[in-house]
């Protein structure tokens, strides 16, 4: 007879897998990259290839010679790193600081902890905020949409939505002044605005974070509570001085605020663990994305908001956790 | 909206290959291997001898203890020895060995085929009676069934739930049991009401058996209070806590029995094993059990006699296929992998699942990535991540605060997730540990 193979319960597994899962999220990402060829084109196109390339090249490299590990570069994660990195950088980047910025993101940000699973901040968002306090100025220069199509490094730029926004609020001009300077609602739901490249569509993420969910890679509880607490904030301080405050749905299409929430603050490994405490988690990054953009000194928040709250997952997680089965018991009728 | 029970919760896919393959009478065995252990609790005493000889159904061994259960013997013939023998995971264990020279049953147990409907006997003596047969938990638990029926003192039960859910994938003897024995498992669930002094029971079935759902529910209007409640196809819906919150949405606190909520559950073979005795006057000595597997030739549900060699069984199905890898006894998610197939039938045998040798590796385990999978999978509200953490690095005041002991050990966790972690197999550790130490702690 052959030999039997003994092993403990279960026998039978989902067949999930985490390949499966990154490249599902890369699946989801397509409509933005989509998108963003569209709006920014040849320098979209170069901004991410370069980005995913240099994020594979330096797992490889930190893998095999550093670690002496059998490198997993094709578990889909470093491209998921190398996309995110590329959405949140300006179409008109040059390609030694995107390589700077995949640097930092691979080796600072993932391979320094120890690779796939032990990071605490989002390593997309960890080489994204290096370049932008390192790199200000190339930082903050945003193509125009179509318009720049057929540049790269020479496209013509300007502000984004956001930007526009919060140097007029300091100067003193009328919401009513400004709004007429800022993209319409239709536009801005599109992507036709300035802005990083992968955080201009909000159709285009929102086909993303659907097919997702269908897909069940993640769970709507990051995503939903980020957005709607984003609402609310702004909708209440909307409704208090509406010639101060600009309106909720503005929020909500600009600044990266849907890549965010969709993409980035539901990383895996630096995202909570229970659903209680992803909904605290996103209602964290929800208010501190709000207090930066209204009363701090940059135009977006959503980036520092979520490395923020990565900071402070493992405390969520310690205390904060799922409803344990029998802890409200119902009382007997007698 | 089908209800289902409300924390977590997988689908793994069903597989019922023997579905709608009757229950088929096995032959007796030669020689009966009668384990003294097939109960929770402690072994049974023999109250026989080499060289004794029995009738089928007599009692060859006597409950010891308060849980215990008695065994009677399976065929007639000749007490060969009392001797070891390995059981499932490969212990010895001791058992009693019946040579067998036919089928002579005790004068008292009625094997007409009649259906007698008449409870004649008191409460009390019902569950007498059920105790004598030795009749424990047929889900595959194998709990004394008569020490359920008696709650502790100040405890009341005003609702009987009946376990037709079957969630374990491939099995479908239960499901047989509910379409051709629907009457009996009737008289079953009336007797064990009056025993309980309830006048409310529910049966819950997945609503993946659509014919036993309809069956049972045209035999249930001759019957007061019993009621059939559909579900949605979940797993671990047929775990105790889980199904009770499923039927009627109590949820039984942490470290505490059903009857903390009022509610007592038993399995439809129970039922219908609880017929037998009390109506019959038939000891537990046979049961129905599925034989399957993917590269099995003909899947199928056998009534077998308990101490029935499982090769007889394999046999019957056609034969032990070429490509066999791993034998489990159970289901895929709960059973237990056999380390031969020499072991004998017991009452807790509910299947027989052959898998082939591409299905009976693990892949390579992973770096957990912190998906959450696991913590939204458990239905028990717990982190496995976390618990399989605890474990490994044996911080056991952390682990019990972490509700380790709360773990129904249904593998949800190590199902779901993508990195192939075995959370279950360090959780099982810590379990372990930690309710030893729970132990020493209250001497």
């Amino acid at each position: 007879m052959n030999k039997l193979t003994v092993s403990p319960s279960p026998h039978v597994h989902s067949g999930d897998s985490v390949k499966k899962n990154m490249y599902g999220v890369i699946i989801a990402l397509m409509p933005a990259l989509l998108a963003s060829l569209w709006f920014f084109g040849v320098g979209a196109l170069v901004v991410t290839l370069t980005s995913v390339a240099a994020c594979l090249l330096f797992e490889f490299l930190i893998q095999k010679y550093l670690l002496n590990r059998a490198p997993s570069i094709l578990d889909g994660s470093a491209i998921i790193t190398g996309l995110l990195l590329a959405f949140n950088l300006p179409s008109n980047l040059p390609i030694a600081l995107i390589i700077i910025g995949a640097a930092v993101s691979i080796g600072i940000g993932k391979m320094a902890f120890g690779g796939l699973g032990n990071n605490p901040f989002n390593p997309a968002l960890v080489g994204r905020v290096f370049l932008l306090i390192s790199f200000p100025v190339q930082m903050t220069s945003w193509p125009l949409p179509i318009a720049s199509r057929m540049s790269y490094v020479d496209a013509l730029t300007g502000a984004t939505p956001l930007a526009v926004l919060k140097e007029g609020v300091k100067s003193g001009q009328s919401m009513a002044e400004l709004t007429e300077k800022i993209p319409s609602s239709i536009n801005l739901f599109l992507g036709n605005m300035g802005g990083s490249l992968g955080e201009v569509a909000a159709i285009a993420l929102i086909i993303g974070l659907a097919y997702m969910l269908i897909r069940r890679i993640i769970t709507w509880h990051i995503p939903v509570s980020v957005i709607a607490t984003v609402l609310i904030f702004t909708g209440i301080l909307h409704l208090v001085d509406p010639q101060q405050y600009v309106s909720p749905l503005f929020h909500l299409l600009t600044g990266g605020l849907l890549l965010g929430a969709i993409f980035m603050a539901t990383d895996y490994v630096t995202s909570p663990m229970s659903h209680p405490g992803m909904i605290v988690f996103g209602v964290g990054i929800g208010v501190i994305t709000v207090l930066i953009r209204v009363f701090g000194a940059y135009p977006e928040g959503v980036s520092f908001a979520i490395l923020i709250m990565n900071a402070f997952t493992p405390l969520i997680n310690k205390y904060i956790k799922p409803k344990a089965f029998g802890e409200v018991a119902k009382p007997v009728k007698a | 909206m089908l209800k289902t029970f409300s924390i977590g919760g997988i689908h793994p896919a069903e597989n019922k290959l023997s579905a709608q393959n009757p229950i088929a009478t096995l032959d007796l065995p030669a020689q009966a291997i009668v384990m003294l252990a097939q109960h929770i609790g402690a072994p049974a005493e023999p109250v026989v001898q080499k060289g004794d000889i029995v009738k089928t159904g007599q009692l060859i061994a006597k409950a010891s203890g308060f849980v215990s259960a008695n065994i009677h013997a399976p065929v007639s013939g000749t007490i060969e020895k009392i001797d070891d023998v390995a059981d499932a995971s490969g212990y010895k264990r001791k058992a009693i060995f019946i040579k067998t020279d036919g089928d002579e049953w005790l004068e008292t147990i009625d094997r007409t085929p009649d259906l007698k409907k008449e409870i004649s006997l008191s409460p009390a003596e019902i569950i007498q009676r059920i105790a004598d047969a030795g009749i424990v938990g047929m889900g595959g638990a194998t709990f004394p069934t008569h020490i359920k029926l008696a709650p502790p003192p100040g405890k009341k039960c005003d609702i009987l739930i009946i376990n037709g859910v079957e969630c374990e994938p491939y099995l479908t003897a239960d499901h047989r049991v509910m379409l051709e024995k629907g009457d009996e498992i009737m008289v079953g669930i009336a007797i064990l009401m009056k025993a309980l002094s309830v006048n409310k029971a529910i049966i819950g079935i997945e609503n993946n058996k659509p014919d036993a759902i309809a069956h049972l529910n045209k035999m249930a209007q001759a019957y007061q209070g019993i009621s059939i409640m559909p579900l949605k196809v979940q797993y671990p819906q047929g775990g105790e806590k889980q199904l009770i919150d499923a039927c009627i949405g109590r949820q039984v606190p942490s470290g505490k029995l059903p009857i903390e909520v009022g509610a007592v559950v038993q399995n439809i073979g129970t039922a219908l094993a609880i017929y037998e005795a009390v109506q019959k006057n038939k000891p537990l000595i046979e049961r129905v059990i599925t034989v399957t597997g993917k590269s099995v030739s003909t899947p199928g549900n056998y009534l077998a006699r308990i101490g029935t060699p499982m090769l007889s069984l394999i046999e019957a199905s056609g034969g032990l296929p070429v490509d066999t890898g791993k034998i489990i006894g159970g289901g895929p998610m709960m059973g237990k992998a056999l380390t031969s197939i020499d072991i004998p039938v017991t009452k807790g045998s509910s299947g027989l699942l052959i898998m082939p040798d591409r299905e009976a590796t693990r892949q390579p385990m992973q770096n957990c990535i912190r998906c959450a999978k696991c913590v939204s999978a458990c239905p028990m509200g717990l982190e496995p991540y976390l618990l399989m953490v605890l474990s490994q690095k044996g911080i056991w005041d952390r682990a019990e605060e972490e509700k380790v002991m709360d773990c129904i050990e249904c593998g949800s966790c190590s199902f779901t997730c993508p990195s192939q972690r075995p959370l279950l197999d360090h959780i099982r550790l810590g379990k372990n540990k930690v309710g030893q130490i729970m132990r020493s702690r209250t001497k």
